[in-house]
């Protein structure tokens, strides 16, 4: 088999599969052999081929120290991910990548981070965590504000404690709609800037979510001084080939698949927003 | 005996407010508490106060007649809370509840909406601070309403 051949889907194990909420999964995945798979970096996404469906970009969410199993956090909302939801341990799956472009966590040493999640947007973004985390001591305060439909939409909640105890990251949880029962925040993902401690001098923002509440967010992050350079975004579009030939994925004078996911919001902004685009 | 007017003067929404006016609001302003669950004001209920939170967590609920009652939005340390002391009929429209113990500062709305009245200068400076406020309120009520992590997304 061809495996240099960035086009052909190679068959993976699943190991594992982690049932995240009522609608969302990860799908832990390992080499058909013994050899380590290569590494990814934080932001990178993957073709996903489920056989007889079809194939899905999915961004890998798990950590970037152990890439002999990657994971693929996806949400269950369309007919490729209906049949990778059907899949269990021990069955085989296509897989295409690593692709794209990756969040600034090296260039980002010395900044203050903050990193603003919506919905499944956290699962693109649990890399670049793993990555800063590793290297505590190189960053200033560490920022996660995430907003999610409901408290039963949001994911990795057992992380927090830790990211929040043994690291001391400034984790942020909003939903948009509650009951009684929940004690933390409603509102929008924005509301949660007020008593965060960043310095937006030196900061660097990774933003993953809604389109429109990435808009939002961008909007708070300029009022609140951190300069668009120095704000990075992951974009969605129709992704077919992921390395640049196809052009379903065409974003201005980009490709999603090849110059992104990931973009300093300077190079999009004359694009971000445009109706027709 | 301390007054409020420190930590009502640099309070953000106060910031550079004519000295005579930061008197007058000073004047109308007590320091109030809530244990958790304990209610502020109701639905339906006469609006007659706005509120600073300077310690704590309130939510902002509503019960429709059948359903469990449903958050809508929370306030945290700094944020000001309530806006229909302003809008006749002057009525709450809708719950809101400590969810922990939650010290404040309450302002006497009915007096406020007198002192406007009487000086319309005063008036423009208090409503060209609520404004904004209302403002981002309604952008992000309007955010909530399109429901914005139901629909397609990455993943």
């Amino acid at each position: 088999m061809d495996t240099s051949n960035p086009m052909i889907p190679q068959p993976r194990k699943i190991k594992r599969v982690i049932r995240e909420t009522h609608d969302t999964f990860t799908l832990c995945v390992e080499p058909e052999t013994v050899e380590l798979e290569k590494s990814f970096k934080p932001g990178q996404f993957n073709m996903l081929y489920a056989f007889g469906a079809g194939e899905v970009p999915i961004s890998i969410s798990g950590d970037p120290r152990k890439p002999d199993v990657w994971h693929h956090t996806i949400r269950d909302m369309g007919v490729v991910t209906r049949a990778l939801t059907n899949l269990k341990a021990g069955d085989t799956v296509g897989v295409r990548g690593p692709f794209g472009s990756a969040w600034p966590v090296q260039e980002s040493r010395g900044n203050d981070i903050v990193i603003i999640a919506g919905g499944i947007g956290l699962a693109p973004l649990r890399p670049a965590i793993y990555a800063l985390l590793e290297e505590r001591d190189q960053f200033g305060e560490i920022v996660l504000l995430y907003g999610a439909r409901t408290q039963e939409d949001l994911l990795f909640t057992k992380e927090f404690e830790r990211w929040r105890g043994k690291y001391g990251v400034q984790v942020r949880v909003t939903i948009d709609s509650a009951g009684r029962d929940w004690k933390g925040n409603v509102g929008v993902v924005t509301t949660l800037f007020p008593g965060v401690r960043f310095d937006p001098a030196n900061s660097v923002a990774m933003i993953c979510g809604p389109e429109v509440m990435m808009r939002f967010a961008v909007l708070e992050l300029k009022n609140l001084g951190i300069e668009d350079r120095n704000i990075y975004v992951t974009m969605e579009r129709n992704m077919k080939c992921a390395i640049g030939f196809c052009g379903h994925c065409q974003f201005g004078p980009s490709f999603i698949c090849k110059d992104g996911p990931v973009f300093p919001f300077s190079e999009i902004s004359p694009f971000f927003g445009i109706r027709e685009i | 005996m301390k007054t409020l007017e420190p930590l009502i003067a640099e309070h953000p929404f106060f910031k550079n407010l004519e000295k005579s006016y930061l008197e007058l609001i000073v004047g109308c302003a007590s320091n109030v508490r809530f244990d958790a669950g304990q209610f502020i004001f109701r639905e339906g209920e006469e609006a007659n106060q706005f509120y600073i939170v300077r310690q704590g967590k309130v939510v902002i609920e509503s019960c429709p007649p059948g359903r469990k009652p449903i958050s809508l939005q929370t306030f945290s340390d700094g944020e000001i809370l309530g806006w229909s002391w302003l809008v006749p009929p002057y009525h709450w429209q809708f719950d809101a509840k400590a969810v922990e113990l939650t010290r404040a500062i309450t302002f006497d709305g009915k007096c406020l909406r007198n002192k406007c009245l009487e000086d319309h200068s005063f008036g423009y400076e208090l409503l060209s601070r609520l404004v904004p406020a209302l403002g981002t309120a309604l952008e992000a009520a309007r955010m909530q309403l399109l429901d914005v992590y139901g629909v397609q997304q990455q993943q």
